[in-house]
């Protein structure tokens, strides 16, 4: 019995020798050490404006202000106006629909629905000055807006409803002392507050990335490597790296983690094997709307309900408006899990005057599938809502939303959907039947942002398990863990379950024969 | 019958330590399948690919000597004797009959044995090793960091490998409970660890045998 001990105790350290050996714990990660250096300096400006004499005067018109850096920089209007953040739009290839332009001026939303008709509050978001229609000349440098990126001193802030003009106690003159690289605030003073209010479009965007820690964004954390947006969506001629896919529609262009982590940036080689098929941010962005919460629904069938004639609100224990006379009814989400979809990064867009062809109407359509080499799986925000369509020519509409006064037709301040659907379809020329009714449509964010530190990321049971994980809804590919044939699971239970009764059965059988013959054997002695 | 040095220290040292890493293997393999909850999948992936590793390596090592040795030729089957093998366990044995075959050490296995064991080298072990190094290297990188596609898809690697499984592990059952048909009820897995078992002397039984014919 020795040797039996002494050969089990040597099979049983061989074995965890072995796996001890072949399972290393892990080592630095020296190219994240690399990239955290890289951008542990900040780079100072080798100039300083303020010592400009052309910046040093009072400036009566934004416009004057645009014209003073022009002297200067005297061609780089035509690289704004050559970008999709000035002409709210971009050429592009679209399945479908050939060789078409795709933007803010034809796509629509189903938060504030779009832009056509409300430029004069919606161009607030507009680097330029003075849209007030869609008669805005693209081809005037004069009303391109510098200083809404590169204000350095985040004292200038675009007015409320004045199509893209500054707030008129904004000092232009220190503004444009000020000028330097674009900040987080002056991307943020657009991209936070996008479809109204904080964090509400996006989920993954928002005024807490300004001063967070690493749990809520590993790149832009304070008390991390401090990044700012354009650290990463660099810019080559104005032309700003990076897409959003609810305006764009190509896979070019495109920022991918990979460009700074590379595609192998596990140390893991299994890990760095679900690259060609696992976007980062699927498993590094376990939940968005990680501070402020962000709109997952949004009901425009409920607005326009008055109290004693007036418009109301209501809001949830956040502060969060759950109602809106003018908007409708919310839905608000904060941690959310993202809904994950193959992703190609080719996408098409629900165009003014489209008919709708499906219900949900889908805004915008991310392509991609399990068995196409080009997609990824991705971490998606999908707004669900519903909005106003014209049941007869089955298209959606452009209402008119807004107007400073009464009477316009505009809904916000007039209360009635058959008036702003008829002035807003009016003035793209597009036929309004006169019957309205809601539709209930869905939206597509590809979440990006708000990284999480590697002990928070998705772990392998997240989605390798058969009890409802987070790609349970996809299909089209076998996934370890989630995934099995039922006929051969079925079989090999069979088998060995069959196995197992049946040398039990057999060894039954055995012990009752040998107590038997014991019997008989008694009995032939009793007998004696 | 007399004491017999039938299973040499390599032999041994083989047969459990490849019966070590193929409970491993089961156990860290049905807990990837989401049957079992033991370590974790990440650490029960890592596990299952190491012990994978070192069972690839001990199988190198006994093809070796299975050839060097001549050993090999144990594992061809033979049809005599085969139904009374089976006639033995199904039937002789609640009568008492004696073994219809001899063990000796220049043939270890009873004709049943030899053929299920082939099966076992020929059917379940190619079975989950070769699908098994597929699953290993599927989408890996080659030198120029390029994935390596590959068109077999994943599903078919995996349910064949996972067939292999359940049927090794019902070869296991079966085979444990074998083991108690023995002399004795432990006689063979003592065999199995000491290298030596009571048999019947080769002599002896001849003789027996030739009186039992001329009778």
């Amino acid at each position: 019995m020795n040797r039996v001990i002494i050969y089990s105790i040597v099979v049983t350290i061989l074995v965890l020798i072995g796996v001890n050996l072949l399972h290393r714990t892990e080592p630095m990660n020296l190219s994240q050490y690399e990239l955290k250096q890289k951008f542990a300096s900040k780079v100072k400006p080798s100039v300083d404006h303020s010592e400009f004499e052309i910046l040093q005067q009072h400036f009566k018109t934004p416009q004057d202000v645009t014209e003073a850096c022009l002297t200067c920089h005297n061609k780089r209007h035509e690289e704004i106006i050559h970008s999709s953040h000035w002409n709210w739009e971009r050429v592009a290839y679209v399945e479908g629909k050939g060789i078409s332009k795709i933007g803010k001026k034809n796509v629509l939303n189903n938060f504030c629905i779009g832009a056509n008709t409300n430029e004069q509050a919606c161009a607030k978001c507009h680097i330029g000055f003075g849209m007030t229609s869609n008669k805005f000349d693209f081809n005037n440098a004069r009303n391109v807006d510098c200083m809404v990126c590169h204000d350095g001193s985040e004292e200038y802030i675009k007015g409320a409803a004045m199509a893209g003009y500054p707030d008129r106690n904004v000092n232009l003159s220190k503004v444009a002392q000020s000028v330097n690289k674009p900040s987080s605030v002056n991307c943020g003073s657009c991209h936070f507050y996008s479809g109204g209010g904080n964090n509400v479009k996006h989920g993954d965007l928002e005024e807490a990335l300004l001063a967070c820690d690493r749990n809520t964004d590993v790149h832009m954390a304070q008390n991390g490597i401090n990044m700012t947006c354009v650290d990463c969506h660099t810019g080559e001629k104005h032309n700003i790296k990076g897409k959003l896919y609810s305006v764009s529609s190509t896979d070019v262009n495109r920022l991918n983690c990979e460009e700074c982590h590379t595609s192998k940036p596990h140390l893991d080689d299994l890990l760095n094997r679900h690259y060609s098929k696992i976007a980062c941010q699927t498993c590094h962005i376990p939940t968005y709307a990680k501070q402020n919460a962000t709109k997952m629904a949004w009901r425009w069938s409920e607005s326009g309900k008055l109290k004693d004639g007036k418009p109301y609100h209501e809001e949830d224990s956040l502060g969060n408006h759950t109602y809106l006379s003018i908007k409708g009814e919310f839905e608000w989400g904060t941690n959310v899990e993202p809904e994950y979809f193959w992703f190609n990064g080719n996408a098409s867009h629900y165009v003014i005057g489209d008919t709708i062809e499906s219900v949900p109407v889908q805004i915008n359509k991310l392509y991609g599938s399990a068995d196409d080499i080009h997609s990824k799986i991705y971490p998606v925000k999908v707004h669900r809502g519903d909005q106003i369509y014209d049941p007869e020519t089955n298209m959606l509409i452009q209402p008119k939303l807004f107007s400073p006064e009464k009477g316009d037709s505009a809904f916000w301040v007039d209360f009635n959907w058959g008036l702003a659907a008829e002035a807003g379809m009016k003035q793209l020329g597009l036929p309004y039947s006169g019957n309205y009714d809601f539709v209930e449509t869905e939206m597509y964010w590809p979440i990006n942002h708000m990284v999480s530190p590697k002990e928070q990321t998705l772990s392998c049971e997240e989605c390798h398990t058969q009890n409802d994980g987070r790609l349970a809804s996809l299909s089209g590919f076998y996934l370890p863990g989630r995934d099995r044939n039922n006929w051969i699971d079925l079989f090999g239970n069979l088998l060995f379950w069959g196995s197992l009764i049946g040398v039990s059965i057999h060894a039954l059988a055995r012990l009752i024969n040998s107590l038997r013959k014991n019997e008989v054997e008694t009995e032939e002695i009793d007998l004696e | 019958m007399r004491q017999v040095y039938i299973y040499k220290k390599f032999e041994r040292f083989w047969h459990w330590s490849q019966a070590a890493l193929i409970f491993f293997l089961a156990l860290t393999g049905f807990e990837i399948h989401d049957s079992i909850h033991l370590f974790g999948f990440e650490k029960a992936v890592a596990f299952h690919r190491s012990a994978s590793y070192l069972l690839l390596g001990l199988i190198g090592l006994s093809i070796f000597w299975h050839f060097t040795t001549g050993e090999w030729k144990q594992y061809i089957p033979t049809l005599s004797k085969l139904k009374d093998q089976i006639h033995y366990y199904t039937i002789g044995m609640f009568k008492g009959d004696p073994h219809p075959t001899i063990k000796s050490a220049h043939k270890k296995l009873n004709p049943l044995q030899a053929v299920v064991y082939l099966g076992f080298k020929l059917v379940m072990a190619p079975m989950v090793i070769l699908s098994g190094i597929l699953y290993l290297y599927y989408k890996s990188f080659d030198v120029n960091d390029i994935v390596v596609a590959l068109d077999i898809p994943l599903e078919w690697i995996a349910v064949i490998h996972t067939l292999g499984a359940f049927l090794l592990m019902s070869f296991v059952v079966v085979h444990v409970y074998m083991t108690t048909t023995g002399h004795s009820l432990t006689a063979n897995i003592k065999a199995m660890i000491t290298g030596w078992e009571n048999l019947e002397d080769e002599e002896d039984a001849r003789q027996e045998e030739n009186k039992s014919s001329k009778n």
